[in-house]
């Protein structure tokens, strides 16, 4: 069990370090000079260019040696030190993200672990009754194909607009200071729930068909076979290939988390939910790079800590991985 | 995470779905009887394989289901801008019209024709598909029969990397990357996304190869004295050949659903139309207060169809490559 949580802390860190390595190259090596565009949207007179480029080149420490600057920058990071936002006149990238980090937590959270249990759930029914099988399937298929943000769209204008049961837009009414009255949660709720329920239905209908596909190739396996030939009740066989299908279902979460990141970041774009996404569509647009660049490492981070919480789910549910059988696969 | 017994067994590839959740190729196909090289397997045998996938491929519901709702999309494509022509983002007509006899899909609050739009914006989403897909298909191919098939270091090594890029959200990743590039097109975008999602096709081949592997005719093909590249083009991979096709097509599909979530946050092409961004600006021109369902419900609906079919042919592949499963 060290070992494989050795390996793992290992590959993680190796991640955030290439990670990090990254968010510093490329503002440095890719086409064009950010300097030059911040200059470019602010109409400077003309030769007064070059005093200002010498300015900023020197404020964000662009003219020393390429070594100096990395060390600094990691120097910085590992202070917490992110950077200023050029958009949000000046407040820490860490303070701006903090703020933002609850609202995007309050919608994945609970949007993975329901969507998972539901859907593995559902998926081992479907894969036992026939009819169940033939209507679950599809409407898995289609849900899995939906992008994250056109099922919110979808979502927002039959709910919200057409039917108006649901705010469509921001994470609490506009007319409400955040304050612990019963109002305000009252409205914290009914903004939360389109972008959560648009999240848990894509990652429902995923769910929901690995884990019936699963449990056919489990009960096709051998130890089924064995099971169901020694007149085993079909209850308990079902038992054991669910706890068996259920593993890829695991290591399967930790894959998706990226994509479930980035479903999650455009499904608040569409409800302009105040969350990192609603954040990220304004640093790009208001090309705030810090902002942009501090948004990459928290999205990293946050990923890795995921990736580790699962590995340790995955250690309490497969047994192997306890004995140290899987040495050579972890 | 990280359990090549896993996959190598004759179960699915884990759930290492390329964007969603796990809707993988299951076990190779069976195409290798034991002993036999597959290379020299004779040509009517090769003949008479093709003919029997044929068969049971024009005979499998979801397989025609998937490939005709693709060539209506293809077909759309190609002769879409034929019966529109003209700049898909030109302001040609009234503005904020319903869908009508004039103007089939409506038009935006500007007057751009939404039909032109969609059918240039699924031009672009193939694109990116193939072009995307197939480059993380080679990549992921280069790296899963090397690691698969030399082991050792070389595998260690290889190993590692795939593993560090897997976990990197390759969203996170593109973001800052696009955001620096201030001239973008589809094939850029697709460039990136290729270079990003191939990690868990590279982990799944390397299992499938590391099976391989030990089989007598790869075996022999080494006595020989035949180069690497020769023993696994010329012996692994044809014998997998399904499994990769299979790998693509998920990839392809992968791709897609990831140019358009880049192309919603802003960061699509910078000229040109494609799908997510018509999404982009019918949200961030506030269609939905506005009700004009007939400029973001085609573009979704498009994309949802192209990779559902993609999907749904996956399924139908596989039970076509693997007899097993036929009947369900």
């Amino acid at each position: 069990m060290r070992r494989y949580f050795g390996r793992k802390l290992l590959i993680y860190g190796l991640t955030f370090f290439i990670a990090a390595t990254i968010d510093w190259m490329i503002p440095r090596f890719m086409p064009g000079n950010p300097v030059q565009s911040l200059l470019s949207r602010s109409h400077v007179a003309p030769d007064a260019v070059p005093a200002l480029i010498a300015y900023y080149n020197n404020l964000f420490g662009l003219d020393r040696p390429i070594w100096e600057q990395y060390l600094s920058f990691w120097g910085a990071l590992l202070s917490g030190d992110l950077g200023r936002s050029v958009y949000l006149t000046g407040r820490p990238v860490t303070d701006v993200i903090m703020s933002a980090v609850p609202y995007t937590l309050a919608l994945l959270v609970p949007a993975i672990l329901l969507s998972w249990w539901a859907g593995n759930s559902f998926g081992a029914m479907a894969a036992r009754r026939r009819w169940l099988d033939n209507a679950a399937l599809p409407i898995g298929y289609i849900l899995t194909a939906t992008p994250y943000m056109w099922l919110a769209i979808v979502l927002a204008w039959i709910l919200g607009f057409i039917f108006r049961l649901f705010p469509i837009s921001g994470g609490y009414s506009y007319a409400l200071e955040p304050t612990l009255t019963w109002t305000f949660v009252g409205s914290l709720f009914s903004h939360w729930f389109l972008p959560f329920a648009s999240l848990f239905l894509v990652m429902f209908g995923g769910w929901a068909i690995g884990m019936r596909n699963m449990i056919i190739y489990e009960l096709d396996a051998d130890y089924s076979r064995y099971l169901e030939a020694l007149g085993a009740p079909t209850r308990l066989v079902r038992k054991y290939a669910f706890r068996n299908a259920v593993l890829p279902q695991i290591t399967g979460l930790a894959l998706q988390l990226g994509v479930i990141v980035s479903g999650a970041l455009v499904t608040e774009i569409v409800f302009s939910y105040p969350g990192i996404g609603k954040l990220t569509l304004a640093a790009i647009q208001n090309e705030d790079y810090f902002l942009l660049q501090g948004i990459f490492l928290f999205i990293i981070v946050g990923v890795l800590i995921a990736n580790f919480l699962v590995d340790i789910a995955y250690v309490l549910v497969d047994p192997r991985t306890r004995v140290g059988m899987s040495g050579r696969s972890a | 995470m990280n359990d090549p017994e896993r996959i190598s067994s004759a179960v699915p590839v884990g759930a290492a779905a390329p964007d969603r959740a796990p809707i993988q190729p299951a076990a190779p196909a069976p195409a290798p009887r034991p002993g036999e090289p597959a290379a020299a397997s004779g040509r009517a045998e090769a003949v008479g394989r093709r003919r029997e996938i044929l068969y049971f491929a024009l005979r499998d519901r979801k397989v025609l289901v998937g490939l005709g709702i693709l060539i209506v999309f293809v077909a759309a494509a190609v002769v879409g801008p034929l019966i529109r022509p003209g700049d898909p983002d030109a302001f040609v007509g009234p503005m904020a019209a319903a869908p009508s006899r004039e103007w089939w899909f409506g038009t935006t609050t500007f007057g751009q024709d939404v039909f032109a739009q969609f059918v240039y914006g699924v031009g672009s989403t193939f694109l990116v598909g193939l072009f995307g897909g197939g480059l993380a298909a080679l990549i992921g191919m280069t790296v899963g029969f090397v690691a698969g098939y030399r082991g050792g270091v070389v595998d260690e090594i290889l190993n590692m990397l795939t593993n560090v890029v897997l976990v990197i959200p390759t969203l996170a990743l593109l973001l800052i990357a696009a955001a620096y590039l201030t001239a973008r097109g589809v094939l850029v975008e697709a460039v990136f996304i290729g270079l990003t999602s191939w990690p868990w096709a590279a982990r799944a081949i390397r299992a499938q190869t590391f099976s391989l592997n030990t089989r007598e005719f790869v075996d022999l093909a080494r006595l020989t004295g035949v180069p690497s590249w020769r023993v696994i083009f010329g012996e692994i991979a044809p014998n997998m050949g399904s499994y990769l096709f299979m790998t693509f097509i998920l990839l392809f599909g992968g791709a897609i659903l990831i140019a358009a979530t880049l192309d919603f946050i802003g960061l699509g092409p910078t000229s040109g139309s494609s799908l997510g961004m018509m999404m982009y600006n019918a949200v961030a021109w506030s269609a939905l207060q506005l009700g004009m369902w007939w400029w973001f419900i085609p573009p979704g609906l498009g994309i949802t169809a192209i990779v559902g079919a993609l999907y749904v042919m996956n399924v139908g592949l596989d039970e076509i490559f693997n007899p097993r499963l036929r009947k369900m």
